[in-house]
């Protein structure tokens, strides 16, 4: 029985059992490209809801990138109206469906969750991703989403360029203001990394379209298949085109290599490629689609983050019969999402921890035939504060393979940089934009991956609704 | 958007598209390529702009039936649409007046191989075209080369038009001539690409070759063009599609290209069976006389 949200004290709060999502059955998801995860019953919710104590000092909210009101929209949930949950985290974040699923909340809101560190274990804070994942689908599956209303038409014009999270706030936020605003992307599908790069099983498409149907609806206007740089150059925009003001938000997209013996053998893909063939071009549906993709059975994915998981997770669902993922430092030292690892495991993804490749070998045909690895442990901190792994000198050994997905992160597509020479960028390739977004040249702003190097949706997010602030000022200024 | 302005089927296996492209032939150089998805389940495949006309605001496209996609879209008539077409990617060529220079094409590379010379031509320099082919029926372009070319020389395979003999038995006899070329254009296949640029090597004669691999994206992102040139990696989509003939890696090229062979072979076979089936339809529904 759910008892009365007004009336437990915070013992009986801290008794209630931290709630397990539903997922798939790990045997048979992995034969299916379905949402993994279920998610929460309206009940799980609201007992979960109620585990927060609404704390006064709200550690929460300062872990959050966008600052939602999480303990306001907890306590909604805990009290039964749902309305008031998602109208209070919309007020923050245009894509919570997505974030609920994609962000790191272990180390972002519940890190400082109290009702955490009161159980010693960051696993049993409050789950707050899980709330705002279940409210959002509430919102989506009684259909409430609503569109924002646009105030009048200024007659001011914005490009916003690329249409992943960066882009979509940008678009929201200035188009609200009552500016025309253009979004222009180079694939033939909207959406950013989140359509080409995360699997159907961790964040369903529809969920991205929906977003990008509401954009259309509040007058944005899309022009796919259109690469800034090389269809339109930057400036051209602003001289040819007329756009007032333009944001820049391309995304990281540059696979990195380990740059080591064989890493241009037949069956070594980037994780961007092999993800890009199975999401955006559909190659997991080998019957309907034309788009080929490799025939593997024993795959080796390099890499600990969400992508490597997400490229592990899935060469399983196509038919791989063994996948070993390799990464140099722990389990504990990984950047993916705990539920990503956990996920994984269940499916039966083989983890070598401090193991790093040291080349590909190939055969007469220069099929990868192997790996050589190398064990490593663990040294001082480096830079990240992460400690440092160091070779075990004489460790080789090889793990049989057809299949090596190099899912070490990218760097930023130099594409703009190149036909944009008054944009600056830093060493590493990276649009500099101040903490306003704007960059080097007047009118031009930035945010995501193409400033901060690969990071995550909801970051992308949050400078998105920086830049978009700027951006709204600056056109009011300009005549 | 996108539509064909004019279809021509140039050989069996060859055609030639004008297609309405606006924006690409308003920024389209020589050297550069588009990627096209001709329907939902459609694969994206990269093809060479072969001409271009601003005024019209219509590219060219020339190819050659060798897979699933090119059947596909072969089949397509006037007034049809690309359902995808994305472009101009990849750098431009260099042009500048190099002296003189010979322009190789072979076979469907020939139509790639045009843009640049009539550009290298107009930069002022003597133009020596070299157009290979298994056989008569597959030299294209040579009327149009024909005009802009100051020699020109066709070889055919079969030897059932000019000479007999594969494009590096010629281009060897001009890096021999007291003055030897200043640069070679190589674009054909890879295997083609590889001769020229042993041919040209002990000459010390630049050699660049403009390479088609595959890709998905053809912005960088995805990274399955890549090919080692000068022992680097680089990518064919935002690094090339032009490179030093001398220091590309041919064979792991070539290697890479054959990655999904299974697939294609069978999709072919395919192909051509339905096309077979087609054809026998139509002549069982045409009108008996």
């Amino acid at each position: 029985m759910l008892p009365s949200n007004n009336h437990l004290t915070p013992k009986e709060r801290l008794a209630i059992p931290p709630q397990e999502m539903p997922s798939q059955d790990p045997a048979k998801r992995k034969t299916n490209m379905s949402e993994v995860a279920l998610g929460y019953t309206q009940e799980q919710a609201q007992f979960e809801a109620m585990r927060c104590i609404q704390c006064k000092n709200t550690p929460c909210i300062t872990g959050c990138p966008v600052q939602i009101d999480i303990p306001g929209f907890v306590k909604a949930i805990a009290d039964g109206d749902n309305k008031k949950s998602i109208d209070i985290i919309k007020k923050n974040s245009l894509l919570p469906a997505v974030c609920g699923r994609v962000c790191p909340q272990e180390t972002q809101c519940q890190a400082p969750c109290t009702i955490g560190k009161s159980l010693k274990d960051v696993n049993k804070a409050v789950s707050i991703g899980r709330l705002e994942r279940y409210v959002s689908d509430w919102e989506r599956n009684n259909g409430m989403i609503a569109t924002p209303s646009v105030k009048k038409e200024t007659g001011k014009k914005v490009a916003v360029i690329g249409s992943g999270p960066a882009g979509i706030t940008v678009a929201a936020d200035v188009r609200r203001e009552g500016h025309a605003v253009t979004m222009f992307e180079a694939f033939h599908k909207t959406g950013g990394v989140m359509v080409y790069g995360i699997p159907e099983f961790r964040l369903p498409k529809k969920m991205v379209k929906e977003e990008i149907d509401t954009l259309e609806k509040m007058g944005v206007e899309i022009k796919r298949n259109f690469v800034v740089g090389r269809t339109r150059k930057v400036i051209d925009l602003m001289k040819k085109d007329g756009f007032d003001s333009i944001f820049i938000g391309t995304g990281a997209g540059l696979p990195r290599f380990m740059n080591i013996e064989g890493e241009n053998l037949v069956g070594v893909f980037s994780a961007n490629e092999y993800l890009t063939r199975s999401n955006l071009m559909r190659a997991y549906d080998k019957k309907k689609s034309h788009t080929p993709i490799f025939d593997s059975r024993k795959v080796g994915v390099f890499g600990g983050g969400n992508v490597a998981m997400d490229a592990a997770r899935t060469a399983l669902r196509l038919g791989a019969e063994e996948v070993h993922l390799i990464y140099r430092r722990t389990e504990v030292e990984m950047p993916a999402r705990v539920e990503e690892v956990h996920h994984a495991k269940e499916e039966g993804i083989i983890f070598h921890l401090l193991q790093n490749a040291k080349r590909i070998l190939g055969d007469d045909k220069d099929h990868v035939k192997a790996i050589e690895c190398l064990k490593y442990e663990l040294g001082e901190p480096d830079d990240s504060g992460r400690r440092r792994p160091v070779v075990i000198e004489g460790s080789e050994f090889t793990i049989d393979l057809d299949t090596v997905i190099v899912a070490i992160g990218n760097d930023s597509n130099p594409l703009i940089k190149q036909t944009t020479p008054d944009l600056k960028t830093n060493k590493w390739g990276n649009l500099v934009a101040d903490e306003n977004g704007k960059t080097s040249i007047d009118g031009i702003y930035a945010g995501g991956d193409i400033v901060l190097g690969a990071a995550t949706v909801i970051l992308a997010m949050g400078q998105g609704r920086i830049a978009a602030k700027s951006i709204n000022d600056y056109l009011k200024t300009k005549k | 958007m996108n539509k064909i302005i004019e279809k021509k089927q140039i050989s069996e296996e060859v055609f030639r598209f004008q297609i309405e492209a606006p924006l690409i032939a308003e920024e389209c150089q020589p050297g550069q390529f588009i990627i096209l998805q001709i329907s939902e389940e459609g694969e994206r495949i990269p093809l060479t702009i072969a001409d271009s006309d601003n005024k019209q605001g219509s590219i060219t496209l020339i190819f050659q039936t060798v897979g699933k996609t090119t059947h596909l879209l072969a089949e397509l008539e006037e007034e049809d649409k690309i359902l995808n077409l994305v472009g101009p990617l990849g750098k431009p060529t260099h042009i500048e007046n190099f002296g003189t220079v010979v322009g190789v094409g072979g076979g469907i590379g020939v139509a790639p191989l045009y843009p640049i010379a009539k550009a290298l031509k107009a930069a002022g320099n003597k133009l020596i075209i070299i157009i290979g082919a298994r056989t008569k029926e597959l030299v294209i372009l040579e009327d149009e080369m024909k005009t802009i070319a100051d020699e020109i020389i066709i070889c055919t395979d079969d030897g059932s038009y000019g000479r007999k003999a594969l494009v590096t038995e010629p281009l060897k006899e001009l890096c021999e001539r007291a003055k030897k070329p200043d640069l070679v254009t190589a674009i054909g296949p890879p295997i083609m690409m590889k001769f020229c640029s042993e041919t040209t090597r002990p000459y010390g004669v630049s050699t660049v070759v403009s390479l088609n691999t595959i890709m998905v994206d053809g912005t960088g992102m995805c990274g399955g063009c890549r090919v080692t040139v000068g022992g680097k990696t680089q990518f064919v989509c935002v690094d090339g599609p032009e490179f030093d003939g001398h220091l590309v890696d041919f064979d792991n090229m070539m290697h890479r290209l054959n990655s999904y062979k299974k697939r294609e072979s069978s999709d072919h076979e395919q192909c051509h069976l339905e096309m077979e089936i087609k054809k026998r339809k139509n002549k069982q529904d045409a009108p008996k006389q």
